[in-house]
């Protein structure tokens, strides 16, 4: 990412004689983003420039992207640019605790999973690559659901996410990559608002021999604020089955309100990382014990309900000033 | 020590190349090609000089492969005849009778024989599969979600099982296996390689896969080290790296046209009943999911890295086939100058 904005900033700067503005929509949203404009005096030509190379390499496919098919330069120029509003202005989110995330080596980052759409994870995403200093870039496991769809699968991949199954987990770690994991699958982000900020079961522990296998740190992760995007007041269970999605929720705005339904309410939200749970002091091939996996798995979901329960404390009421 | 290599495939581009190195080697004393048909000529449809290949024409599908290999006391056998598209005049029938029948007569022949010593053979990396079940990367040990159905992955795949009975029963013949990832290059005629010859590239909607590919030189250059060498095993062959479709699109230069994929499959079918693309239904599900291998463990087998990654094998292909549109880059250029003054 940082070699794709150092070879942007070498663009040829083309002199021109009147300093033009148009075209350039996503630079002025966010003056304050990820690719801050050179200082005053001519930036606007460079950033012109600059914004020229990068379409241009756009438009003849001149980029790298990885095995998983992740695409640095559109996800942090365009995909993320698009959701950076929404961490921003829309759910005011602040981030506690990111030196608990390792800056350069690989590491495992488990949250609790909420808010019937999964935004918890793309809002994640933000926060590590806007507010670590290491602008680090979150892979997430997602599940099979995500790749079978049209659409949903492609631009997960070009965010640099990939199937939750113990081979990419285990090579994302060994390349020394952040990968994020929501250990509760669609029973958290899909479980009814009367049970917000109740962690449900945590799977097999599939992440903990991951992590144990490659000798990386659990960081864990609490996330306050998605619950109430979309309060889960019912399931239309039928329907769903028939559609073969996990559930269909009713929100007190979906399907009342139709696509309007789908705006997120504004909640005030909170992201932290806990202290890291070393598993470098085990040896890889613990990862075959299922007792050690699951008494590590039950640690890391009683530290993350711990960090949810303080964190929530913390953030006080979920739309403020209001209630 | 005398080397005699028997190469079957040889009148088609890949098997042409490795006979043609094989036979350029002063360490093999003998290569003998065999294939059904005759090898083309060289002044017309690009054939490849054989050198001293010694043509014989037989029919994989007969025995008459076990007099060929008796006859001439062949030690190394290189397989090549994997046809990953049903002929013109035949179909799919033929083809999964030239496929497997001819590899079983094949390793009969190797079995019964008492000089064989050495089998590679070609495999393709369609035996994985691609399903949204899968993981991005497949090692050579993968399980694939869905074992292939239909077509050449699974023709492939059951000539596996076919060799891996073989080299069960004759442990004393080193066994290759190679999957190679899509070839590409200058004188490749693939499926994909017509499909990036079309002037509008029809893809499926929503889906954007990962292809891979290995240059015709690496790929030769590997099944020249395998004939030489005794590298028992299976090895995935791809170049690095990775390119969507959609950047491939973009580094030719043409308009990509995303159908449903209902539309696309039917679409695919009927070119394929008019003979101009063949597109069979695993195509449609590489399209959708793409399939990317790892191939760590050739490189540390041989302590070789292919020369072409997947961009500049696929950039070779473009720039031999003269196919670069470049307008797009050009009206871009375009574009550059009149805003910037």
């Amino acid at each position: 990412m940082t070699e794709a904005a150092g070879e942007s900033r070498e663009a040829e700067v083309i002199p021109i004689t009147r300093a033009r503005t148009f075209g350039e929509p996503v630079s002025e949203e966010t003056p304050d983003g990820p690719f801050p404009g050179p200082s005053a005096g001519g930036g606007d030509d460079q950033r012109l420039a600059e914004l020229l190379a990068f379409l241009r390499r756009r438009v003849t496919g001149e980029y790298e992207v990885d095995e998983f098919g992740f695409d640095p330069e559109l996800t942090d120029r365009v995909l993320l640019e698009l959701i950076r509003p929404l961490y921003r202005h829309w759910f005011r989110t602040e981030t506690v605790g990111l030196h608990n995330v390792p800056d350069d080596s690989g590491a495992l980052v488990v949250a609790n999973h909420s808010g019937t759409l999964p935004l918890d994870g793309l809002m994640l995403q933000v926060a590590l690559h806007d507010e670590h200093p290491a602008r680090r870039a979150l892979r997430l496991l997602g599940a099979d659901l995500v790749y079978r769809l049209p659409v949903l699968g492609h631009l997960s991949r070009k965010t640099g996410h990939t199937l939750a199954c113990r081979e990419d987990a285990d090579r994302l770690l060994r390349k020394g990559e952040l990968v994020g994991v929501f250990p509760e699958g669609f029973k958290g982000v899909g479980k009814p608002f009367s049970d917000r900020y109740r962690l449900q079961r945590f799977g097999r522990g599939g992440f903990v021999a991951s992590a144990i296998r490659a000798g990386v740190p659990i960081v864990p992760c609490a996330i306050v604020g998605a619950e109430e995007i979309y309060p889960k007041i019912g399931d239309l269970r039928f329907l769903a089955r028939a559609l073969g999605l996990p559930y269909l929720p009713v929100t007190p705005l979906f399907p009342w309100f139709g696509l309007l339904g789908l705006v997120p309410l504004p909640s005030k939200w909170m992201i932290s990382f806990g202290e890291p749970i070393r598993t470098d002091e085990f040896d890889p091939a613990d990862a075959d014990d299922p007792m050690l996996v699951l008494n590590l798995t039950d640690q890391v979901r009683e530290t993350i309900q711990q960090q949810l329960d303080e964190l929530r404390l913390q953030r006080g009421h979920a739309f403020p000033p209001f209630f | 020590m005398t080397h005699t290599v028997l190469v079957t495939g040889v009148s088609r581009h890949i098997g042409a190349r490795v006979a043609s190195v094989l036979a350029d080697d002063p360490d093999i004393d003998r290569v003998i090609g065999v294939d059904t048909v005759p090898p083309p000529s060289l002044s017309r449809d690009g054939g490849v000089p054989l050198g001293r290949t010694e043509f014989v024409r037989v029919d994989l599908r007969s025995p008459d492969i076990a007099q060929v290999i008796a006859a001439a006391d062949i030690d190394t056998v290189v397989h090549m005849s994997l046809v990953s598209a049903p002929p013109r005049s035949g179909g799919r029938a033929l083809m999964k009778e030239h496929n497997v029948i001819g590899t079983m007569q094949l390793l009969g022949a190797c079995q019964r024989s008492a000089t064989v010593r050495r089998v590679v053979m070609r495999s393709t990396t369609a035996v994985y599969g691609s399903s949204p079940h899968d993981p991005a990367v497949f090692t050579e040990n993968a399980d694939p979600a869905e074992p292939p159905s239909h077509g050449y992955a699974k023709d492939a795949s059951e000539v596996e099982g076919y060799v891996r009975g073989f080299a069960r029963r004759r442990r004393d013949v080193v066994v290759s296996t190679l999957r190679f990832a899509n070839f590409m290059g200058p004188g490749v005629d693939s499926p994909l390689t017509r499909y990036f010859a079309q002037p509008v590239l029809p893809t499926v909607f929503g889906f954007d896969p990962r292809l891979q590919f290995v240059h015709e030189d690496d790929a030769v250059e590997v099944l020249r080290r395998m004939a030489m060498e005794d590298h028992p095993g299976t090895f995935n062959v791809a170049g690095d790296g990775v390119l969507l479709l959609s950047q491939c699109a973009r580094r030719v230069g043409l308009l990509s046209l995303p159908m449903p994929s209902p539309v696309f499959g039917l679409l695919g079918d009927l070119a394929r009943g008019a003979g101009l693309v063949d597109f069979s239904p695993e195509q449609l599900r590489l399209m959708c999911h793409g399939r990317v291998v790892d191939t760590a463990l050739l490189s540390e087998a041989l302590g070789w890295k292919p020369k072409f990654s997947t961009a500049t094998a696929f950039a070779d292909f473009v720039r031999a086939r003269d196919l670069a549109g470049g307008l797009p880059a050009v009206m871009m250029d375009m574009l550059s100058r009149t805003v910037t003054g």
